[in-house]
Formats: structure tokens, sequence, C-alpha cells
């Protein structure tokens, strides 16, 4: 089990001291909380991709760059790459240099993109959407899997004779997860080539994520990488916590209340009754996040939410270290226990093969 | 059978909500005549105005919400009725159709009435009510049922404008109803092509 955190990378007023935090600041910001992340011990560092304020995270592999030369352990990973509207063949190359300066601590999540205009801003058609998803995916897949690829499509120019260097660390593609809030064909992407599945789950329904995941575990074993409870799931989530339940509720209902994906709606109780967000005491935190388990089955990866809707960097590391001291070891220990020997615990660069496209692709 | 009955009325008690107790009166009695078992489900909007707004707001529907949506979707048919507010049907109305998934109600047999303040927004009906519920691919009867006040005092015992319309508007919903046994087709919401066919399709596509 992978437990970190994943930044959607939001550069939002502070509503308490009505403070805007520069881009500077923020960039800076997320080097320090990826640092956190691995002095508490978290396993996975992920940050979104946008190409619009206000949002800073244009540009994944230079950031995740940076913080692999300052980190040892964790793995760096995205939230998600755009399969959609980048071009295979640089995300290719980009993520397969990062996998060797980072000697492999290197996964990503792909995801199609959540902006309409930026589609015709790079050129594409938000009405191509699943089908730049699957024709991209595959050949990226061709470009790290084979030493030269001849390939030809609808949305690019063809490829003749070409290799797309590095070749990745040990012959092994870094790890691939494929996110999806809505799109079953995602779900098959996913399964089709044994790859993992991440559901976002910020929002619920809980019953959807349930159907979309189920919907993956069955086609997973059908392509008989395994059976459905192997398949490799990735899940996100939301907290907000201190030590008193109610000190959590009084500090984070201002940000809240403001937050540019919810705030000005639902009430912050409601809200935690109906999605994943917990705002208490370490103990509600643990508690809710084991109920994923139970809802989705055995995961391979958590992702957290904690830097978003203005939340002060030295708030976001108090969270970390108290995260650290009271949260993580009970959910390892607990996850631990829970999981079957034959379910996989994670996907780690070291141990898996190289693995050539399906033959009849 | 299962009729949902929406008023969008904001009154206690609103004339919405009359005529639309008049439209599924006679939609029971002529769906009885068919020999079909009618239950009737009536929905008033402004109970859910803030689950609505709140689904606006953060994407997903309320527990209370989610399970008056399904009521709707799962219906046999729909009698909708709306208040005429600045030229058009209620805005909170057009929230709450707006949280439905917009391939829900393919299919659906709709009644549409309004009521207002004078005869003159009766149209509205037509040029503004009917098009959402073509957008949402239902199928609206031909009578769509406008009430002004006037009409609560109007006729006599042996004639009744209002009654009348919705007499018509109810028989057209019975034959509707009883000429599709079937049951309608939705779009499975979760299911892929397997991915070679994916692939595939793109190629063919692209010729």
């Amino acid at each position: 089990m992978e437990i970190g955190v994943f930044t959607v990378s939001d550069i939002t007023r502070n509503p308490v001291t009505g403070a805007t935090p520069t881009e500077h600041e923020r960039i800076k910001a997320a080097v320090a909380i990826a640092k956190k992340v691995e002095e508490i011990g978290m396993d996975v560092y992920a940050t979104g991709e946008h190409h619009n304020p206000p949002f800073y995270a244009s540009s994944p592999t230079t950031i995740l760059a940076y913080i692999a030369a300052q980190t040892e352990r964790i793995k760096l990973s995205t939230s998600t790459t755009l399969i959609t509207t980048n071009d295979p063949v640089k995300i290719a190359e980009d993520f397969a240099t990062l996998q060797h300066l980072a000697d492999g601590r290197v996964d990503l999540i792909l995801g199609r993109g959540n902006t309409s205009p930026v589609y015709p801003w790079f050129g594409k058609n938000q009405q191509d959407s699943v089908e730049l998803t699957i024709e991209n995916y595959n050949l990226l897949r061709q470009l790290w899997d084979n030493d030269v690829v001849n390939w030809q499509g609808k949305f690019r120019t063809p490829l003749r004779n070409f290799t797309s260097t590095p070749r990745p660390l040990d012959g092994v593609a870094p790890f691939v997860w494929h996110g999806s809030i809505r799109t079953p064909q995602v779900a098959e992407i996913a399964a089709y080539f044994g790859d993992g599945f991440f559901a976002n789950n910020i929002f619920w329904p809980k019953e959807h994520y349930q159907q979309l995941i189920g919907l993956y575990r069955e086609r997973y074993a059908h392509y008989g990488h395994g059976s459905a409870d192997q398949a490799i799931v990735g899940l996100g989530g939301q907290f907000f916590m201190a030590k008193k339940s109610q000190d959590a509720i009084n500090e984070f209902r201002p940000f809240f209340d403001n937050a540019p994906v919810y705030g000005h709606g639902p009430r912050m109780e409601d809200f935690m009754a109906q999605t994943p967000l917990t705002v208490g005491s370490p103990q509600e935190v643990i508690e809710k996040t084991l109920s994923f388990q139970e809802f989705f089955g055995d995961y391979q990866r958590q992702l957290f939410l904690i830097d978003h809707a203005g939340l002060p960097l030295k708030t976001v590391l108090n969270q970390l270290d108290l995260f650290g001291e009271l949260v993580l070891p009970e959910l390892r220990a607990e996850f631990a226990k829970r999981r079957p020997a034959h379910v996989p615990d994670k996907p780690v660069h070291t141990t898996r093969k190289p693995s050539p496209v399906p033959a009849s692709v | 059978m299962k009729i949902t009955v929406v008023s969008a009325g904001l009154g206690v008690p609103s004339s919405s909500r009359m005529l639309a107790d008049q439209l599924s009166t006679a939609v029971r009695e002529e769906l009885s005549a068919l020999g079909e078992t009618v239950v009737v489900e009536n929905v008033e909007a402004r109970d859910y105005a803030v689950d609505i707004a709140n689904n606006l707001v953060a994407g997903y529907a309320p527990p209370a919400l989610a399970s008056m949506l399904q009521g709707i979707t799962e219906s046999d048919a729909l009698v909708v009725v709306t208040p005429v507010f600045s030229g058009s049907y209620s805005g909170l109305l057009k929230s709450l159709f707006d949280v439905i998934d917009n391939t829900a109600l393919q299919g659906m047999p709709v009644i549409l009435g309004a009521t207002g303040g004078s005869a003159r927004h009766s149209l509205m009906l037509e040029h503004a009510m009917r098009p959402l519920f073509s957008y949402l691919r239902a199928r609206v009867v031909p009578t769509a049922v406008y009430a002004s006040p006037q009409d609560w005092g109007a006729g006599n015992d042996d004639e009744q404008p209002l009654d009348k319309r919705v007499r018509r508007a109810a028989r057209e919903l019975a034959e509707m109803v009883g000429a599709t046994s079937a049951p309608r087709v939705r779009d499975e919401p979760l299911a892929s092509l397997p991915f070679e066919d994916l692939l595939a399709n793109i190629t063919r596509s692209n010729r």
C-alpha cells in the first residue's frame, strides 16, 4: 500500500488572511511539501497538470525532477498527466528521462483534463477526447515497449523508424495508472493493459465509483492479468485534522466555505457525511480512510489532497507532521492486516518485468 | 405504473400544485380505464431548492435529492407544472432538470402544464418549455395545459374549458403510455466496447 499526497496546484486566496500566494511561493511550497512527505514516511508525491490560471503546474516533469534531486525514497507521480493534449512522444521522452534521474521512482496517472479550452489551445477537439486517449496511450505504450516504432494514426503525424530516447530504465517503462471520474472506456484501457486505475474519489456518490472500479476489476480479470481483486486500484481522499475534532472543524471551515470547487455550496458537515472528506481527529481520519477499503476492496494507493483552497504552507506542513505521527502508522498496520496474501501490495520498479505490447495490437 | 408529478410552484398552496393535481387525477382516471394500476408520486421542487443549488455548485446530488431524481427517471410518465416567471418556466425547474443526466429522460411520456397571472403567457409552454423537453428527447403530448386565474372560475357545469384541456392532455398521455409496452431504451451508463474495438473504430473513422 502506498500512501501519499496529490495536488491540483491551485493558487487560491487564503480566506482568513486575505493573502494570495505568488506562483513562485506556491512552486517552492510544492517542493517543501514533497520533502515533508518523504520526511514523515509517506510514499508518493503527485502533481496535477494545468495550462491556465489559477494553477501553476504546467510542467510536471520539471517540478518532479527538482523534487527527485532532493529526495531519496518517495515516488514521484502525476495527478493527472493529460494524455489527450500532450504529444505521446513527449510524454514518453519526459517520463523516461525522469525515470533515469530518479532511479525508477516514477510513475504517472493519465487523465483527460477538465478545462474545455485546453483542447483548442493544443490544437485538439474536445469531442475527440476519448479517441485521443485511446490512440495516444496505445502509441505511448509502443514508444516505451518497442525500441523501434512504425506507427500511423488519426491525430498525429506518422512515425517511421522512430526510437524514443532515453529508453525506459532497465527496460521497464514507468507504471501507468488511468484516472477517470466517469468514463468507462478509461477503465477498459487500464484493464486491457493490466495498468492501474485511479479513482479521484473526491466527490461521491461512492456507488458510482464502486461501479467504475468494479468494471475495471472485472475487465482486468477478463484480460487474464489476475483475479478481479488483484487489479491495481488507487483512490483519492481529503482530510484536515487536529488533535481535537472541534479545533479541526473551526480551523478548516473558512477554507471549506470558500474553496473554489465546492465553496458557497453544501454545509461542511453534510459534505463530510456525503464525500470522502474528513475534518476531525486523527482517529476519524483513520476510520474514514479504512472505510474506503470496505467500499472498494483492497487497493494499492491512497493519495490525499491537502494543499488546496488557500491553506498556507505552514498549516499543510503541520497537517503532514500530525499525519506522520498519529495516522500513518495505524493506517499501514491496518491495511497490511486486511490485505490477503494474493493481493499485490503495490507496483515497484525493481520487481516489474519489461512487458511487450500485447501481440494483437 | 408510476407517474411522477413535478410542481415548481412556490406558494403553499400554489396554483401550479392545483393544476398538477388536476392533471394527475385525470391521468390516473384515463390509465385506470385502460386497466393500469397507477401510483402517483408528487414532487415539490421547492422542497429540494437548496439541494439542487448544492448539486450545481458541488457536482453531486445529496442523498434526498438523489433519491428524488431516481424516482423521476424511473417513472413511466411525468407531469411537469411550473409557474411562468419573467416570460419562461421557473429557474428552479430548469435547475432541477439541469442536474438530471441529459440522457435519462429519453422517450419519457410527459405532460407540460403552466400557471400564470394572465392568459397572455400561455404560449410560454410552446416556445420555452417544450424545447427543453425536446432537448431531453422526452415525448411530450401535443396538448400542453395552461391555467390563468380566470380558468379557475370559468365555464359552467356542462362546459369547463380548463377541464377539457386537462382531459385531452391526460388522454393523449394514456394513449402514449398504452402504445409503448416496451420499457424505455436508456443509454447504458457504465459500459465500454472492448479495447481493440475502440482502437479499430478510430482507424475506421480515419479512412
